[in-house]
C-alpha cells in the first residue's frame, strides 16, 4: 500500500501543479491515475516514485510488516534501496538498446541478485515466458513491435519481484487489441503476485476495464475516487466531460444504466 | 542556464560518477564493451592520419629547412618532436574528441531522451556511475595507446617519404630520429593525452546526460560537446605545457 498525504508540488516558474493530494494506492489492486493531459498526473506519478521532491506532505510505502516509509524523506542512499522494491514500466518502454530482450530482463538480476548465472537466466526466461516473449529472447528492441516491447519491459519489471509496479501511460502508441492485452497482463500479474499497482493512463478502455482503484487528477487536484462500477455516476461533471466524451462512449454509459434498471 | 551553473552541474555529475560501481563485474563488462567501441575502432582512423600527417610534416620541415647551414638531420628531429610534443597528444585527441565525444553524447543523450537512464535510476542503480564511469577508464587508459601508435606511424609516414621521394636520405632522417632523444617528452605526451581524454569522456557524457528535449536536442548537445571538450583541450594544453615544460 502507498499512503499520499497532502501533498503539493510545483517547479521553478511558481505554478502549482499537485495541490493537497491525498489518496491512497491498494495492494493487489491496479491503482489507476487518471486526467486530462497536463492535469498533474504524470507529477503525481514521478513524485510518488521519488523522481521529484514534492514540496509539503509525505508519501509512504508500507514494508513487508506492514510499517511506513516515507519516500520524502529518504536520502539518497535509501531512496536507492527502496527503489530495488519498485519495477517501472515507462511510456516508451525504455529498454536498453544493446541488449536483447533476454539481456534486458536479466539486467536487474545482474545488477542486484546473488543468483548463480544459470539460475538468472532461468528466472528472466520464467518472466518472459510470463508474458509470453519467448520467441523474442534473442532479439533487440529496435527489431520487435511496440506491443512487444512493452511486455518486455513489464518482464524486465518483475524480475525482482518488486512489491510496488509503477506504469507510465503503458497503452500509449498501441493499438486498442494490444493496449487490451497489456492491461489484463498488467492486472493478472497484479492479482498474480500481490502488488501494488499504479497505472497513469487516460485511455479510458482501461478506465472501464481494469480500474479497480480510480483517482482522477483534475487542475492539480484530486476530483474524483472510486472503481470501475462507480464510473459511470460520479457527480463530477469535469470526470464525466474526460471519460464520455466521446458518442462511444456516451452510448456505454446509456447502455449501463439501461443495464441496471 | 549560466556557466557557473554548468560547471556546478559538471562537479555534481563528477561526483555521482566517480561512486564505487554497484557491481563489479558489471563494470568490467562495461569497460571491455566501451574499449572495444570506442578505442579499438579509434584505432584505423588514428593510423591513416597519423601516417600521412607524418609525412606531410617531413616534407614542409624540409624545405623550410633548404638553408645549407643546417644539418640534414634537423628534419627528423623536428619531425619526432613535433609529432611527439603536439600532433599525436593534442591534435589526435582533438580529433577523438570529435569521433569519440560526439558518439558518446549522442549516446548517453539518447538514453536519456528515451527515458533508458531513468529507467536505471528506478531500479537502484547510479546511473552516472553505470554509464560514464567505464567510458572514462576505458579512454583514459586507452587514448595514451592510441598517442603511442600516432607517434610510431608518424614517424613510419615520414620515414616512406625519405625511403621513396628524394626529399630528404634515410640516413639523414633516422639520424635526425634519433639525435636529442629526451625520454621525458614521452611521460609528457602521455600525461597530456590522459588528462584530455578525461576532458573529452566527461564532458560528452555530461552534454548527453544532461540533454532535455528530443533528437534535435541530442544534435546540439553532441555538438556542443565536441566544440567545448576542443577548447577545454586547448587550454588544458597551454597549462600543461607551461607546468611540464618550463
Amino acid at each position: 500500500m502507498i499512503e499520499v498525504k497532502h501533498v503539493s508540488k510545483s517547479f521553478q516558474d511558481g505554478v502549482k501543479v499537485l495541490e493537497d493530494i491525498s489518496t491512497v494506492f491498494e495492494t493487489g489492486k491496479t491503482n489507476l491515475i487518471i486526467g486530462q493531459s497536463g492535469s498533474g498526473k504524470t507529477v503525481l506519478m514521478k513524485s510518488t516514485v521519488g523522481i521529484y521532491n514534492v514540496d509539503e506532505g509525505s508519501i509512504i510505502y508500507d514494508d513487508k510488516d506492514g510499517n511506513g516509509r516515507d519516500i520524502t524523506k529518504m536520502n539518497n542512499n535509501q531512496l536507492k534501496l527502496m527503489h530495488r522494491e519498485i519495477g517501472m514500466l515507462f511510456q516508451g518502454s525504455a529498454l536498453f538498446d544493446s541488449m536483447t530482450v533476454l539481456e534486458n530482463v536479466k539486467f536487474p538480476l545482474d545488477m542486484f541478485s546473488t543468483m548463480e548465472e544459470d539460475e538468472k537466466e532461468a528466472r528472466a526466461r520464467e518472466c518472459i515466458e510470463r508474458v509470453d516473449l519467448t520467441r523474442a529472447c534473442n532479439l533487440f528492441p529496435s527489431e520487435i513491435s511496440g506491443g512487444m516491447q512493452k511486455r518486455a519491459a513489464i518482464a524486465r519489471a518483475i524480475v525482482l519481484n518488486p512489491r510496488f509496479l509503477f506504469c507510465d501511460e503503458p497503452n500509449s502508441g498501441l493499438d486498442p487489441k494490444t493496449s487490451l492485452m497489456i492491461d489484463r497482463l498488467i492486472q493478472e500479474i497484479t492479482h498474480e503476485y500481490g502488488i501494488t499497482t499504479i497505472i497513469n493512463t487516460h485511455d479510458m478502455n482501461s478506465v472501464l476495464e481494469i480500474g479497480e482503484n480510480i483517482v482522477f487528477i483534475n487542475k492539480g487536484h484530486k476530483g474524483w475516487q472510486g472503481n470501475k462500477d462507480e464510473v459511470y455516476d460520479t457527480g463530477c461533471e469535469a470526470l464525466e466531460n474526460l471519460i464520455f466524451a466521446s458518442e462511444l462512449y456516451k452510448k456505454i454509459k446509456k447502455a449501463h444504466f439501461i443495464e441496471n434498471k | 542556464m549560466n556557466a557557473i551553473e554548468r560547471v556546478g552541474d559538471y562537479c555534481k555529475l563528477m561526483i555521482r560518477t566517480f561512486g564505487v560501481p554497484d557491481r563489479w563485474s558489471m563494470f568490467f563488462k562495461q569497460y571491455k564493451n566501451e574499449l572495444i567501441k570506442l578505442g579499438l575502432d579509434s584505432i584505423m582512423i588514428n593510423v591513416i592520419i597519423s601516417f600521412f600527417i607524418g609525412a606531410v610534416i617531413t616534407i614542409q620541415m624540409k624545405l623550410n629547412m633548404s638553408n645549407p647551414i643546417l644539418p640534414g638531420y634537423l628534419t627528423g628531429l623536428a619531425v619526432r618532436d613535433t609529432l611527439l610534443l603536439e600532433f599525436s597528444p593534442t591534435i589526435i585527441c582533438i580529433i577523438l574528441a570529435g569521433k569519440v565525444g560526439s558518439n558518446i553524447a549522442s549516446e548517453v543523450g539518447s538514453m536519456r531522451i528515451t527515458e533508458q537512464i531513468d529507467a536505471l535510476d528506478i531500479m537502484g542503480v547510479n546511473s552516472a556511475n553505470y554509464l560514464i564511469l567505464p567510458k572514462i577508464a576505458a579512454m583514459v587508459s586507452f587514448i595514451p595507446c592510441l598517442v603511442i601508435i600516432s607517434i610510431f606511424m608518424g614517424i613510419i609516414g615520414g620515414l616512406f617519404v625519405a625511403e621513396f621521394t628524394d626529399t630528404i636520405t634515410t640516413h639523414e632522417y633516422v639520424t635526425g630520429i634519433q639525435f636529442m632523444f629526451v625520454p621525458f617528452y614521452v611521460t609528457y605526451a602521455i600525461i597530456k593525452s590522459m588528462v584530455f581524454a578525461f576532458i573529452i569522456t566527461s564532458v560528452a557524457s555530461y552534454y548527453g546526460y544532461t540533454v532535455k528535449g528530443g533528437a534535435l536536442e541530442v544534435g546540439k548537445a553532441s555538438t556542443d560537446a565536441v566544440v567545448n571538450s576542443s577548447i577545454l583541450i586547448l587550454m588544458t594544453n597551454l597549462m600543461l605545457t607551461k607546468l611540464l615544460l618550463t
